[in-house]
């Protein structure tokens, strides 16, 4: 019993350790977003919210912001879109070139951002589309895509077969089962989809340094300050950012796991 | 009779190299309960899928009324099932489920959750109507199951083992509700099943599958009395089937040489057998009469008794002739105390030879052939 005690301490432990090693830098970002000194060193300075203040009068962050809100709300729904429609012509339909055609689905996130980017920009320019402010979208959508089709294809496997042909039989045309059944049934997994995509697209950085051209994504403002200087209002604009992306992570999780649930209460 | 209501003439279903209906011709009248029965693999799903339109014939037609039905999709027809995994709506609750087919058919919002709820009473589970499906028990969604599909009051039900999920128990109570709501109804139900015990207890006809044909269309009892081939015999069970050579023919009856022995039995009027032919036939457990002592009369079998099997209040025997062939008997259990039933007793099995039905020749070789 003893060992067993102190085994789950042990674990306990490690796994406190590695939190503290994944959260410890944007926790000491945090905390030095509040901070009047200059640069980052201890003792602290003075509490104070002149760094937030400061970017919140900065027009060049706003519309970085203003860029990364929108691209993350359009690749969210346009790419929540897309991965609906490719989940649900897997789970319908069988055809010829099935399997190259859910594996190209899939490709994007496992190419390197960087190559993922240069090949973007290389495309973009060539036809003619790159530093648009639909650059970055596109980009996202290609790479956001494979995420909202995986959750929503998990969610369409755990549905009965029969489902929908209930609603043909009691019925419904086809399109109206896909609003009646399939929409409601896949809905956990939509919003879940949309709010794991907007994450992604607005934490994004690498492939929209290549596309964005002068319509900067906040990370990319981020880099530029970065390079100039030692700045503290990057640990604010952090703290946002990391704030925002949580929250719908966050989300994202809580629909997964009830959907878990009630994949429960069926059985 | 009149214009059937439901008419499979010739219907073939392939799926890719594999015919999982071939030349299927069958008549549904109005009002009738008809179970569709056979091992799994043997088309009587995809039979039921076809009249749903959720599949489509390869070949042949399928009429409902002597409406041509191939080329409607199944949104069109009212033709409700009631599915093996019952497919509730997950997503919507009790009432809401129920209300499905009669929102797909445009009815406002009012009138079909008072007809849900009507319903949902007939099928006393009215007081369930705002819970999730998740919260119901087997039987409890059985019957909303059934309430979803009879709210569009259809013509004819169709129902795909829809009571395998349940408990014993249960199965009877709901074959108890199946069959009162077809007669208050006056409805068609057409009832897929690989349970005999729910086809024979319920339907009027039954029509026995096996490999994508029909075996045999007719009443339980005469499937049971009367089976038309060694399979159908064989799949209803507790019977023996014996095959032998024609040794006589006299005066209504024939005598058959069998590795049981020297058997007589009726011969139909309408069967010639020649003296040397082979031929089978079958005995039912439950007509043979067993005694420890050698009774007097025809058919009279000595064996050895191997072991014995109760279900209650029957009981079946076990038994094995001195030449090795083996029997089964079934009576009753207060019968039973008044035999020797040790291991290794001498029995006696007797039947009446009115009681022994020969099966068809022809099926006989088809038998062989499969």
């Amino acid at each position: 019993m003893t060992s067993e005690r102190a085994i789950t301490w042990l674990l306990r432990i490690y796994i406190g350790l590695i939190f503290c090693f994944v959260f410890a830098p944007i926790a000491a970002s945090f905390v030095f977003s509040f901070n009047s000194d200059r640069f980052p060193t201890i003792p602290l300075g003075d509490f104070s919210l002149q760094w937030y203040k400061n970017i919140y009068n900065d027009p060049a962050i706003w519309d970085a912001l203003r860029n990364s809100l929108t691209t993350a709300s359009v690749v969210a729904f346009v790419s929540t879109f897309i991965g609906f429609c490719t989940a649900y012509t897997d789970y319908r339909y069988r055809f010829f070139g099935k399997n190259f055609y859910l594996a190209l689905a899939l490709l994007p996130p496992t190419v390197p951002l960087v190559i993922f980017g240069l090949a973007m920009l290389a495309w973009l320019s060539q036809i003619n589309m790159s530093g648009r402010s639909w650059s970055v979208i596109i980009a996202h959508v290609v790479l956001c895509t494979p995420f909202a089709m995986a959750i929503i294809r998990l969610r369409l496997a755990q549905m009965d077969q029969s489902l929908e042909s209930a609603a043909w039989n009691l019925g419904a045309s086809e399109w109206r089962a896909m609003r009646e059944v399939i929409i409601p049934f896949t809905l956990p997994a939509i919003v879940s989809a949309l709010c794991l995509t907007a994450a992604v697209s607005f934490d994004e950085f690498a492939v929209a340094w290549f596309v964005s051209g002068l319509n900067q994504t906040i990370p990319v403002v981020v880099l530029e300050i970065l390079q100039g200087q030692v700045d503290p209002r990057i640990n604010a604009i952090g703290t946002f950012v990391f704030l925002t992306s949580m929250t719908l992570v966050i989300i994202a999780q809580v629909l997964i796991m009830s959907r878990d649930k009630s994949k429960e209460d069926a059985g | 009779m009149t214009q059937a209501l439901v008419e499979f003439d010739t219907v073939v279903k392939r799926f890719g190299s594999f015919t999982a209906v071939k030349e299927l011709n069958l008549e549904i009248h109005k009002g009738e309960f008809v179970a569709i029965m056979g091992p799994s693999g043997c088309g009587k799903t995809t039979t039921l899928r076809m009249l749903a339109g959720l599949d489509q014939p390869t070949d042949g037609e399928i009429r409902f009324s002597g409406r041509r039905m191939n080329d409607v999709g199944p949104s069109e027809r009212d033709t409700p099932l009631v599915w093996q995994t019952l497919a509730l709506f997950p997503f919507l609750n009790v009432v809401k489920n129920v209300e499905f087919g009669l929102k797909m058919r445009g009815m406002d919002a009012p009138t079909r959750h008072a007809k849900a709820m009507d319903w949902l009473q007939r099928l006393e589970i009215g007081e369930f109507a705002t819970r999730d499906i998740s919260q119901l028990s087997g039987g409890q969604r059985q019957r909303v199951a059934l309430a979803r599909a009879l709210v569009t009051e259809p013509e004819i039900l169709l129902l795909d083992e829809p009571l395998s999920a349940l408990d014993a128990h249960l199965v009877i109570r709901m074959q108890g509700v199946l069959t009162r709501l077809q007669r208050e109804l006056g409805i068609t139900f057409v009832y897929v099943t690989h349970s005999q015990s729910e086809a024979f207890a319920m339907a009027d006809r039954v029509v026995i599958m096996s490999n994508g044909l029909i075996e045999q269309i007719g009443t339980p009892q005469e499937i049971y009395r009367e089976p038309s081939s060694r399979f159908v015999a064989e799949f209803v069970g507790r019977n023996n089937i014996i095959e032998g050579e024609v040794t006589r023919t006299a005066g209504g009856k024939v005598t058959i040489n069998s590795p049981v022995g020297s058997c007589t039995a009726a011969l139909p009027s309408q069967m010639k057998v020649k003296k040397g032919e082979p031929l089978s036939f079958v005995v039912s457990a439950d007509v043979i009469s067993l005694s420890n002592t050698k009774p007097k009369g025809e058919n009279i079998i000595a064996c050895e008794l191997i072991s014995e099997e109760f279900i209650g209040s029957v009981a079946t025997l076990f038994v094995e002739t001195a030449s090795g062939a083996e029997l089964k008997a079934q009576i009753q259990q207060r019968d039973l105390t008044k035999l020797d039933t040790s291991p290794g007793a001498r029995i006696h099995l007797s039947w009446p030879s009115a009681s022994v039905h020969i099966l068809p020749q022809t099926s006989n070789l088809q038998g062989e052939m499969t």
